[in-house]
């Protein structure tokens, strides 16, 4: 029934261009649009930043910085299992990829407790979405980033189903690198959400 | 190249019709839903060309069929409320779930694999998602006509805060939140379609296929593909911002004490108006382009096919439809000239905006070029492609106008501005997209249109369409404001009443020509006369496939030898040549040195 996308556009692939650079392609034009609309949300905080600065400094002090200290090391070293998962499918290595790949997805799901029991504690403390242009700007940037670490969570379990199989050998290993892209580019964004948000006062 | 990889075609309904990956039906699946959105839009555009004329008398005949709708009462009026939501779902559905979906979705779908020689899109998986997202941001289009309160109100711009606010009347039902919801879906529809045009066009092309013989269509459609990749993502945005406003409270674009009814309901304040009309506008004006480049892609193909010349200026054809591109993302501040702006700015998108006009100068020299000393053929389609190019010319002229601040700043708002982009979207891109279907209805179901009538609609159309919105320029000058229900209430606007009058007889002249279009497809469709593999005598690869066309396009993958306007070459065996003609050598050739030089 389920026609996997890597394996219809191989289909098409003609004879100098491979299935991979195909797919690895389309992800690259996938993320830029992804940029974009992580960019639109941006512009948008830089400019309610600029009509209330004050308010926006005062306000950013009621975040944890620690808990997302450690959230972006959880995400910085979810890159490099990430890497180290794309590495040992291209060597077409079973329980490497499988390694690497559970690693990442543990990773994720620290980053995503962790934003959960800083989510809960500002509702405990009354604050909401619409307590103010900031907390605006602070659940809308980390919840669709957050729903981006869930996507790729949910998509990196499928590949650790696939994986285990043992399915990425003699070199196929495109679906691993393509969800790696996507997984780089959700730490990218974090990258940016973590200053921005928590440590610009 | 050979016939291997060749999936047998899926024998289930399902998989055939419903959940196909096949490039041509998701296509069709796109347009027949577009046709049914043609027949809405089209009649809520009658709706109010009745009120605009006879203002508060009932509508006839249809007033009482739809008077379960929002926008009519029980005695078959148009409301004054009623007025703003036609406006806001006619401009909504003509450009989200008609002419997109046609030019990109129909035309995009069909023609690009076709085009680059492929047998089928990169991603046909996805392509076939970017449909099945579309269909429910459709459904929920049209429940929105249906729920309590009516549809959205607020225009196709929703503008902020007028369309933020929920505990006014003005948008507090669901209408603007289905609005939101569905223009976000279909976002997602048109960026999958946009990467995956894209990396089709970039990796997929046949052997000899270089950038350099690609057909003006399919470079139009990759043009149109990197708008949707990234701006179509800041839409996707912009409407995040305002749908949680709306469910979760936030003060995206509501500021402080200026809203007391919302800001005693528990709203923080702290937005930014305008930011709004930035973010709208960034997306929106490429969509401008989006709404027209596919449709001078199609036009080009009509006009060198039926002067049967190479067109004229190929490169310059490229080289300006890409530096509109680039113009197209820095220029949104002209729509806000009057929304309060710094001078400096200002003269900023004026000049950019400026700018565009050269390109699109270039585009109709060279179009004008090619006819130039050509014998041509007067089919149907080349009427429509003709047709495209005088209203286009007649759309970009006034364009320039609103370009120039000062002068915008007495037009802005006026039917002078609805006189504009219909001339480009109605004048120019649907006489594009009816050309296309007489020109390659043979391919998408293997019959030809009747010929007769298609002319008869073509004219009808032409004539119709001028007297419609001709007559807008002077209206627009005389002060008429768009989007009022009753132009009768102001005493400046009696004189030009009589205008209003004529423009909606015009207007309902149109709209009946149209169903002559919509007889004569479904017509064809069934009773057509069968179609030859190139009927037309054009030269791009799709007419080298069978009538319609088999589920694979290509027994072999083709192979490229020719630009796809090589027209009435000296020496050629017929005045066309196909894009994979072997060359014939220079010993083997009718005439020595007849090649056509590049």
């Amino acid at each position: 029934m389920y026609q996997p996308v890597a394996v219809a556009a191989g289909d098409h692939a003609q004879a100098h261009e491979s299935e991979h650079e195909v797919s690895k392609f389309g992800m690259w034009l996938f993320l830029a649009s992804e940029v974009m609309f992580f960019a639109a949300f941006i512009a948008a905080y830089v400019v309610l930043r600029a009509h209330s600065r004050g308010a926006f400094a005062e306000a950013a002090r009621e975040l944890n910085v620690v808990l997302a200290a450690v959230n972006t090391l959880a995400l910085i070293t979810s890159s490099l299992t990430m890497v180290l998962a794309v590495g040992a499918a291209q060597r077409g290595d079973r329980r490497g990829t499988v390694r690497g790949l559970a690693a990442t997805i543990a990773l994720g799901c620290v980053f995503l407790v962790i934003k959960y029991f800083e989510y809960s504690a500002k509702f405990h403390h009354g604050i909401y979405p619409s307590t103010n242009a900031f907390f605006g700007c602070y659940f809308l940037l980390t919840g669709f980033h957050g729903l981006h670490v869930l996507a790729g969570i949910i998509a990196l379990s499928i590949l650790l189903v696939v994986a285990s199989r043992g399915v990425f050998r003699d070199g196929y290993y495109t679906p691993v690198e393509c969800t790696g892209l996507y997984w780089h580019l959700v730490d990218v964004v974090w990258i940016f959400l973590f200053p921005i948000l928590y440590l610009l006062h | 190249m050979s016939n291997d990889h060749i999936h047998p075609p899926p024998s289930s309904f399902f998989y055939k019709y419903i959940w196909s990956t096949d490039h041509k039906v998701i296509g069709k699946q796109y347009l027949f839903t577009a046709f049914f959105f043609l027949l809405v839009g089209g009649l809520m555009a009658m709706l109010m060309r009745w009120q605009l004329a006879y203002p508060g008398s009932p509508v006839p005949v249809l007033g009482k069929m739809l008077s379960a709708l929002a926008f009519i009462d029980d005695d078959g009026r148009v409301t004054e409320e009623g007025f703003n939501q036609l406006v806001t779902m006619h401009g909504t559905i003509m450009i989200f779930f008609v002419v997109i979906p046609i030019l990109v979705g129909a035309f995009g779908n069909f023609l690009i694999p076709l085009h680059v020689g492929a047998r089928d899109v990169a991603f046909p998986v996805l392509n076939a998602l970017s449909y099945w997202l579309f269909l429910p941001a459709s459904v929920l289009i049209f429940a929105s006509l249906f729920v309590e309160g009516g549809p959205a109100q607020a225009g196709w711009t929703s503008y902020a805060p007028l369309a933020d606010l929920t505990q006014t009347g003005f948008s507090a039902g669901h209408g603007q939140t289905l609005w939101l919801l569905a223009l976000f879906l279909v976002g997602w529809a048109s960026i999958l379609g946009g990467f995956n045009f894209l990396t089709t066009i970039i990796k997929l092309r046949a052997p000899g296929l270089g950038w350099g013989r690609l057909p003006l269509v399919t470079w139009a459609q990759f043009i149109t593909a990197v708008f949707q990749l990234l701006a179509t993502p800041v839409l996707a945005a912009a409407l995040c911002l305002m749908l949680v406003d709306r469910l979760l409270g936030t003060s995206f674009f509501i500021p402080e004490h200026v809203y007391p009814g919302d800001v005693a309901s528990g709203r923080s304040g702290g937005g930014v108006v305008l930011m709004w009309q930035h973010i709208f506008w960034f997306y929106s004006h490429p969509a401008v382009y989006i709404l027209v480049l596919p449709g001078m892609g199609i036009a080009s193909d009509l006009i060198s096919t039926f002067a049967r010349k190479p067109i004229f200026g190929y490169k310059a054809m490229v080289a300006s439809m890409a530096s509109i591109m680039g113009l197209g993302f820095i220029v949104w501040g002209h729509h806000m000239f009057v929304s309060g702006m710094q001078p400096v700015m200002g003269k900023t998108f004026m000049i950019s905006t400026m700018l565009i006009a050269l390109p699109s100068g270039v585009k109709v020299f060279n179009w004008l070029g090619t006819l130039w000393g050509s014998s041509i053929r007067f089919t149907a389609p080349m009427l429509c492609g003709l047709s495209f190019l005088s209203m286009f010319i007649i759309g970009g002229l006034s364009g320039l106008f609103m370009a120039a601040t000062p002068v915008d700043i007495f037009i802005h708002d006026t039917y002078y501005i609805v006189a504009h982009f219909h001339y480009i979207v109605f004048g120019g891109t649907l006489f594009a997209v009816f050309g296309g279907f007489y020109f390659w209805f043979p391919k998408m179901f293997g019959r030809m249109m009747h010929e007769g009538l298609a002319k008869l609609h073509c004219a009808l159309t032409f004539v119709g369409f001028n007297l419609a919105f001709f007559p807008m320029h002077f209206l627009g000058e005389a002060g008429h404001m768009r989007r009022i229900s009753t132009p009768t209430e102001y005493e400046w606007l009696m004189p030009v009443q009589p205008m209003n009058v004529f423009i909606s007889h015009s207007a309902f002249l149109l709209g009946a020509a149209q169903l002559i279009f919509l007889f004569n497809f479904f017509w064809s469709w069934v009773a057509g006369r069968r179609a030859e593999p190139n009927p037309w005598q054009s030269n791009t690869l799709e007419w080298t496939t069978p009538s319609p066309i088999p589920y694979y396009n290509f027994d072999k993958v083709p192979t490229v030898h020719h630009g796809p306007y090589e027209y009435s070459t000296a020496g050629a065996e017929t005045d066309w040549t196909p894009q994979d003609r072997p060359d014939a050598g220079p010993a083997a050739g009718p005439a020595a040195g007849a090649g056509k030089g590049h």
